[in-house]
């Protein structure tokens, strides 16, 4: 049993920062509510979309960044919202360079841009700024303040500050 | 030796140096071909069916050749780290696998109406077969190692041992009582056992042959060098936005 | 849904310089018999159907460590589970795209096999369909092997003792395929295999 009596309600245009030291299960919540892991006893509810960016990127060493970000896109039909995607996380201009040359930095924006161009409502982010320098934090940062006014949820497990403002919190252990 | 390491060098001299092995290549094979198929006599004791001698033989002498530069160029890369020495035997290896396939299929081909039957386990051919399994064992271990990206040692040293492979060939048909016929050729004593209307174009085909073989290299290690270029430039864009 | 899976999987499979092991080691295995058994050509027509199938076999078994594992472990299957994309798809389009990246190959290269052993052109033609019938049970069991082995520790061994035993109906019906009858038994096994490994490969990447 990792955690029990586990509860929080996020509202529309609302965020949730899972909080607490390593290993009280913040990634196994956050994978719960992706439907990663089934749970023991209790329940999601849930009704949207939900886009889910963990610590492992997916993306093939081999494929450009443009085709692996549009094979999700096309997926989640979203391949109109990838430019603008691509666009918020600084990264159109690496649409043709290979995975494998990617900085590690640069792997987590890509994920966090296939979050934004999944135009899911609810974003299921693991220690989203990890890897990432202030610039690309701020980018994130406004990423979900945009995603928030229009309406989406944020929840994200982490370990420090990572710019999202009014976020209730849930501490684990 | 390491003044032609330099690729751009290379790269000018090349760039010349291709349209014109290639032409050289497309025009000595056309009159080898031409003469071989049209203009010279069938054979006495195999009639007509000798006239895919002027492909095969020229296969077989590229197949072999082919891995005897293939282990020359990999032992370059090993001893002086020579970086166009990597990439010349990346592109002999398909080249030399293409002609070993063409030689055994060609000969096969043969085989049939003259032997009566496509394939004998026979030291020749067998060993030719050993050869074009070679050639793809190190096309395999090279892709796999140029994947990784590094010095691709492993496949070179692939290479090397190979070679053992060479002498077998050469010699199988005077060790072995083979089916395959012995050499009609020899360049030590003048005495070819073979008529000069059919060695004319069979000589001419060798060399046609070859230049094609040296015209394809070029080409290929120019892609190759293109290919670099184009990964260079993407790790710059990667590094320069990271 | 399916179709986007698959074309993703081919692209990859095609991409990828191993595409040509699988065929290689095939006709490499098909070789290495008559200097195992020596080159007695009757000997050789005779048991050929066998020494092919097993090469097939052996092929199908090659890439299974590339055929699932690197997808759980970039977290590409997490992707495909947070989307909701039912992993029965997914499993069937990779058991799709593994069928058409060994076997439609290993097919194209059994007249070199063929060749090599003395095969004549008539078994080797019902050698070649009863190939194409038993080839997609074969790739069947490969993904499953893959899923359930994915992540362990020298999975490729161990997917090679889980699938040689289950696939030993698909060999005694392929060699068996000049009684009358064994044509319809390898297509049946195929089309268990195919019912079937989707469903068990997804059992074994679902979450427990």
């Amino acid at each position: 049993m990792l955690f029990e009596g586990v509860s929080a309600r996020v509202a529309p245009g609302g965020a949730l920062l899972l909080v607490g030291p390593n290993g009280t299960g913040k990634s196994s919540l956050l994978r719960l509510l992706a439907g990663l892991l089934p749970a023991a006893a209790g329940s999601v509810a849930f009704a949207g979309r939900r886009a889910f960016a963990g610590h492992e990127v997916a993306l093939k060493p081999r494929q450009s960044l443009g085709a692996e970000l549009s094979h999700w896109a096309r997926l989640d039909g979203g391949l109109a919202r990838l430019p603008a995607a691509l666009e918020a996380m600084n990264l159109a201009a690496l649409v043709d360079v290979p995975c494998r040359m990617l900085s590690s930095g640069q792997k987590r924006r890509a994920a966090i841009a296939r979050v934004i161009a999944a135009g899911a409502e609810l974003w299921l982010l693991d220690e989203p700024t990890a890897g990432l320098d202030t610039a690309s934090a701020g980018l994130l940062a406004r990423a979900m303040a945009a995603h928030r006014a229009a309406g989406g949820l944020v929840v994200a497990a982490v370990h420090g500050d990572i710019g999202l403002d009014g976020a209730g919190s849930l501490r684990l252990g | 030796m390491h003044r032609y390491a330099n690729p751009t060098r290379f790269l000018k001299i090349a760039r010349v140096a291709t349209p014109i092995v290639a032409l050289l290549g497309l025009a000595l094979t056309a009159a080898g071909l031409w003469i071989g198929l049209f203009a010279s006599p069938p054979d006495y004791q195999q009639g007509e069916s000798v006239r895919i001698m002027y492909v095969h033989v020229p296969a077989a002498w590229l197949g072999a050749g082919g891995y005897m530069s293939l282990a020359i160029a990999s032992a370059t890369a090993l001893i002086w780290r020579h970086p166009l020495a990597t990439i010349a035997a990346r592109a002999i290896a398909p080249a030399g696998a293409a002609f070993t396939a063409i030689c055994l299929v060609s000969g096969s081909l043969w085989g049939k109406p003259t032997w009566g039957t496509y394939w004998v386990w026979d030291a020749r051919l067998t060993s030719m077969l050993v050869l074009l399994f070679l050639y793809l064992g190190y096309l395999a271990l090279s892709a796999s190692e140029a994947e990784k990206g590094g010095e691709q040692r492993g496949a070179a040293i692939l290479a090397l041992v190979g070679v053992i492979n060479l002498p077998i060939i050469k010699y199988s048909v005077e060790w072995w009582n083979t089916l395959h016929q012995g050499s009609s050729i020899s360049v030590a004593n003048a005495s070819s056992k073979i008529a000069p209307e059919l060695l004319t174009p069979l000589l001419l085909s060798v060399a046609g042959f070859s230049f094609l073989f040296g015209a394809i290299v070029l080409m290929r290690m120019r892609a190759m060098l293109a290919w670099a270029r184009v990964d260079a430039r993407s790790r710059r864009m990667a590094e320069a936005l990271a | 849904m399916l179709w986007a899976l698959f074309r993703r999987d081919l692209l990859l499979i095609a991409r990828s310089p191993a595409i040509w092991l699988p065929v290689m080691f095939f006709v490499l295995v098909a070789a290495l018999f008559p200097f195992a058994v020596g080159p007695d050509a009757r000997l050789l027509a005779r048991i050929a159907p066998g020494i092919i199938w097993v090469a097939a076999l052996l092929a199908s078994l090659l890439p299974v460590e590339t055929l699932l594992a690197p997808d759980v472990e970039d977290g590409s299957i997490d992707q495909l589970i947070a989307r909701g994309i039912a992993l029965e798809l997914v499993c069937a389009a990779r058991i799709a795209a593994h069928w058409l990246g060994f076997a439609v190959p290993l097919l194209a290269a059994l007249p070199v096999a063929g060749v090599l052993l003395g095969l004549d052109a008539a078994t080797g033609l019902r050698l070649g369909l009863a190939l194409l019938l038993g080839t997609p049970a074969l790739a069947s069991l490969a993904v499953v092997a893959a899923a359930l082995t994915a992540g362990l520790k020298g999975g490729g061994a161990l997917a090679g003792l889980i699938v040689l035993p289950l696939a030993l109906p698909v060999l005694i019906f392929g060699v068996g395929s000049d009684v009358a009858g064994a044509f319809r038994l390898l297509g049946a096994a195929s089309l268990v295999a195919l019912a079937v490994g989707p469903f068990a490969a997804a059992a074994a990447l679902k979450p427990e």
